[in-house]
């Protein structure tokens, strides 16, 4: 690692407790907002009453949905549920008082008569004929938008020429983001009459819309300025946007500033969730181990609101079948509603459930075939030129299989695999070593405009100042972007300052999602440093004498290529450019170019570059218990060319770790449609003694379209761990086709 | 509620305050003395973003009911740096990349350094012990063990 990697521009602030995150804020005279749920699964409000709660000292104000100024809905979600709730985390009034303590005694003298409606409960029952309708515009309980087909060749010619057909049944669970910051926000109003939100957002301008649509205010009225993000991986979206605008309508009803924080609690019950999916797989192959056909109906649920699976499902049809060339396909991928929590965006997004699903059934395939797992996916990985299932040929390098055979080989794959055959199988602990291959699509493709912007501006002391419109949440992308300017000026770090969003102060650039902040985010990055040096190196040549192009900029100095000993330091330059009228901050938009796709048969060019990647992993299985650990895991994942070693070196240990989770612990628990694991104590999440020995090399290639050659990471990172561990575990004696892998299915296994 | 008397010495400095009974030792910190480098992430000791350390054990400050630390010497991450000279712990924790969204970092942090009070020289199966109640869901909690190991080594320990 060079020195710089090492560095992030916020690392100081957080180990010191300087960096300030939502709840650490304290407006003077502010109020604390709390939020009344239904804790109901599917009811209709028969009559809310909120007389003796008012009567508690120190209660400011109480409102429920009739007294909102303007909309009590964002997108689908209810702000404040009107006549009916769909959901235990279904919000029915909101509170403001003096303190904490006053406001929760309003909520406990809160009167509320329900009456219970008939829940679906799972997202099979959403699908019965005879289910009970929860949103009136979609009688079959699908989800708005969130159908995506893909249709290629002829499936019933692709299965008539197979020599084998399998099918299969793959299910995933409810998966917690479990950021450890819960959400929080502080609302106030500045002297112009427009409302300030501090948050804890991962979308600033989503949570700018939802503040809008809460308050009747228009866009320019509301600045929402992000905090120190403690952690989002896709979460801090929804359940921000409900609270910032619920907060929002308590601060003008109230004319006082107003904090609110989420408990554990309540960030479990009313935040997004990893969407569960049902996989139901057909796949046909020759019998050398060609395949032929596949067919997929993939069924997501979508909870009792959904605005993400439209989004969501259309990545999952192109990922659907793997990084393999199949000539046949029929897919078809959508979402239901159902009274659980909703489902939202999460690291992978529909990924890690798909290569979960796609990866066993490969895997399944080889043994009913009797090939390796490795000599099946060798003989159908996409290559070069190829066409996806998708419709679209493959120009950039494609990477799938040098990365499984480096992964392999770190791994010493076909050595363990051995020895774990030749094991005693009647030994209590037992092992396995298995893998997962697949590729990402960098960005978000043709699923919506990739479009972002940033600005920069060189102050004329030489010190900077970078703003992109997307978003930091700890994964380091003000450190990404910030280095990424210190390259091109040839600067150290140390002297970019690079600030948190401020829908005020930048462009609206979108959301920061799809592994999108460094792949697009630093592409106008580029553009602005590209206008900048321009102006300092134009400057600097009429001082130095010479043309721009003789002049090179490293080690803080602007410099004669041909006599080093002419130079300038950045800082002289950029005062000689200020002070002789030159603009030295410049915003930039980076405006991708369009791409095809056709609804219907789900043809088209899904995104212009990939990432691959190949996770290795490596379990031990207790019979006696039941429990599995895994002991190691190599991943191996051409990024492209990666920014910032020591950010992207955190993301894949996060990822594994994340990985790790969902394939072995995390499951939502419910009780008849309510949330029974809350908290951690009941929702467990890997902790330092979960984690396995982690290995890992990127892959590095050239030839793609991300910004400086990095293609996207974030997410990548966790997408094959679930798949990988399934088929260790399966390697060891345990196919399991629902994740996690809890000890109990184990067991079951065991015992037959 | 009544309010009580509370004697606290918070990173070197004594307290004397007025404070309701039912103050959890972390809402002391937070909101009464400002020190929000302490976080909230469960409120029911599971997380251990609330981690300080208390007469020289590291707690989950959201179980500590503050009354009960009456007398107690209590040390939190904004003690750990003396003015700009960071601690060894935080100098390899930057060095490390040991951090990311940085919420469970102060916690982590105060666990890390009650270790290296009580074993100058961890092995790595006792670092992940001492940091298992500290739920990190970034980093994968790879570089934070090896910052801990390398600060051990920068103070002369392992
Ligand atoms: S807040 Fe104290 S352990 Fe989580
Ligand atoms: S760095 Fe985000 S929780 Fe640890």
């Amino acid at each position: 690692m060079s020195v710089h990697d090492s560095w992030r521009v916020d690392a100081r602030e957080k180990v010191t407790g300087q960096a300030r995150f939502a709840a650490d804020l304290h407006i003077p005279g502010q109020l604390i907002g709390k939020v009344w749920r239904s804790g109901q699964t599917h009811a209709r409000i028969v009559s809310l009453d909120a007389t003796e709660a008012k009567k508690i000292p120190g209660v400011v104000k109480i409102m429920l949905a009739g007294d909102m100024p303007a909309h009590t809905t964002w997108s689908t979600y209810p702000f404040l549920a009107q006549g009916r709730v769909l959901y235990q985390g279904d919000a029915v009034a909101l509170v403001a008082a003096e303190s904490e303590e006053a406001a929760l005694a309003a909520l406990a003298q809160m009167e509320a008569v329900y009456e219970a409606l008939p829940p679906v409960l799972s997202l099979d029952e959403a699908l019965e004929e005879s289910a009970p309708i929860l949103h009136n515009s979609y009688p079959d309980n699908r989800v708005a938008n969130s159908h995506w087909p893909v249709r290629k060749g002829n499936i019933r010619e692709g299965f008539e020429q197979s020599d084998l057909v399998l099918e299969r049944e793959y299910r995933t669970s409810h998966v917690e983001h479990a950021y450890i910051e819960p959400e929080a926000v502080v609302v106030m109003t500045d002297w112009d009459g427009s409302l300030i939100i501090y948050g804890s957002t991962q979308n600033p301008f989503n949570t700018r819309r939802a503040v809008a649509a809460a308050t009747g205010y228009p866009l320019n009225k509301v600045r929402v300025v992000q905090q120190a993000v403690g952690g989002s991986f896709g979460g801090k979206e929804e359940s921000v946007g409900l609270l910032a605008g619920r907060a929002s309508v308590l601060c003008l009803a109230t004319g006082r500033p107003v904090k609110m924080t989420y408990s554990r609690e309540e960030s479990v019950i009313e935040s997004s969730k990893r969407h569960p999916f049902r996989f139901r797989y057909k796949v046909g192959a020759k019998r050398d181990g060609r395949l032929m056909a596949l067919q997929a109906e993939l069924v997501d649920e979508g909870g009792a609101y959904n605005f993400q699976a439209q989004f969501m499902n259309w990545r999952a049809c192109v990922h659907a079948a793997g990084v393999y060339h199949i000539p046949n396909v029929e897919i078809d991928v959508y979402a239901v509603h159902t009274n659980h929590v909703f489902g939202g965006a999460m690291r992978g997004y529909s990924s890690p459930q798909i290569i979960f699903a796609q990866e066993s059934l490969m895997d399944e395939l080889a043994a009913a075939l009797g090939l390796e797992p490795l000599a099946l996916r060798r003989l159908n990985f996409l290559r070069e030129g190829d066409e996806t299932i998708t419709g679209q040929i493959l120009h950039e390098p494609v990477n799938a299989e040098k990365v499984t055979l480096r992964a392999l080989d770190l791994a010493d794959y076909e050595r363990k695999k051995e020895a774990y055959r030749r094991q005693d199988p009647d030994t209590r602990q037992v092992g396995g070593i298995g893998f997962a291959t697949c590729f990402r699509g960098c960005g978000l493709g043709a699923e919506a405009p990739d479009a972002t912007g940033a600005i920069l501006s060189v102050q004329e002391d030489g010190s900077i100042v970078v703003r992109s419109s997307l978003t930091d949440m700890g994964q380091g992308l003000q450190t990404a972007h910030a280095q990424l300017v210190a390259r091109e000026l040839g600067v150290s770090p140390a002297r970019i300052v690079s600030k948190p969003v401020d829908t005020s102060l930048v462009p609206e650039g979108g959301m920061t999602v799809a592994s999108r902040g460094t792949y697009s985010g630093g592409k106008p990055i580029l553009q602005a440093v590209a206008r900048i040096k321009q102006i300092l190196l134009h400057v600097a040549a009429q001082k130095l004498e010479c043309s721009a192009g003789e002049l090179a900029m490293a080690n803080d100095c602007v410099f004669r290529r041909e006599d080093p000993s002419q130079k300038l330091s950045f800082a002289e330059v950029a005062s000689a450019a200020f002070w002789s009228g030159h603009s030295l901050s410049v915003t930039e938009w980076f405006q991708p170019g369009p791409l095809r796709w056709e609804r219907e048969t789900g043809q088209g060019e899904a995104f212009p570059s990939y990432t691959y990647s190949c996770v290795v992993a490596e379990v031990s299985v207790d019979r006696l218990t039941g429990k599995a650990t895994v002991t190691k895991l190599v991943s191996v994942h051409d990024a492209g060319r990666v920014v910032h070693a020591g950010a992207a070196s955190g993301q894949v240990y996060g990822g594994m770790a994340m990985g790790v989770g969902m394939a072995l612990m995390e499951g939502l628990n419910f009780e008849r449609g309510l949330v029974t694991s809350t908290n951690f104590d009941r929702y467990l999440i890997p902790t330092a003694a979960d984690i396995p020995e982690a290995v890992f090399e990127f892959l590095p290639s050239d030839g793609n379209s991300g910004a400086a050659g990095a293609k996207s990471l974030g997410e990548a990172t966790v997408e094959a761990v679930p798949a990988a561990v399934a088929n260790a575990l399966a390697a060891a004696g345990y196919r399991l086709r629902t994740l996690p892998a809890l000890s109990e299915s184990l067991l079951k296994r065991e015992r037959g | 509620m009544a309010k009580k008397r509370l004697c606290l010495t918070v990173n070197g400095r004594a307290i004397e305050q007025e404070i309701e009974e039912n103050l959890r030792l972390l809402d002391v910190l937070r909101d009464e003395l400002g020190l929000t480098g302490s976080k909230e992430g469960c409120g029911i000791g599971e997380c251990g973003a609330c981690t300080v350390i208390l007469d020289g054990k590291a707690v989950n400050s959201c179980l500590v009911l503050a009354l009960s630390a009456d007398g107690g010497v209590v040390e939190t991450v904004e003690g750990l740096a003396a003015g700009d000279h960071l601690d060894p712990l935080q100098e390899s924790f930057l060095d490390n990349h040991a951090l990311q969204c940085g919420f469970c970092t102060p916690g982590m942090l105060m666990s890390a350094k009650a270790l290296l009070k009580e074993n100058p020289a961890p092995g790595v199966e006792e670092i992940k012990e001492a940091i298992s109640g500290n739920l990190c869901r970034c980093t994968g909690y790879v570089q934070i063990v090896e910052a801990v190991k390398e600060a051990a080594q920068r103070l002369g320990g392992g």
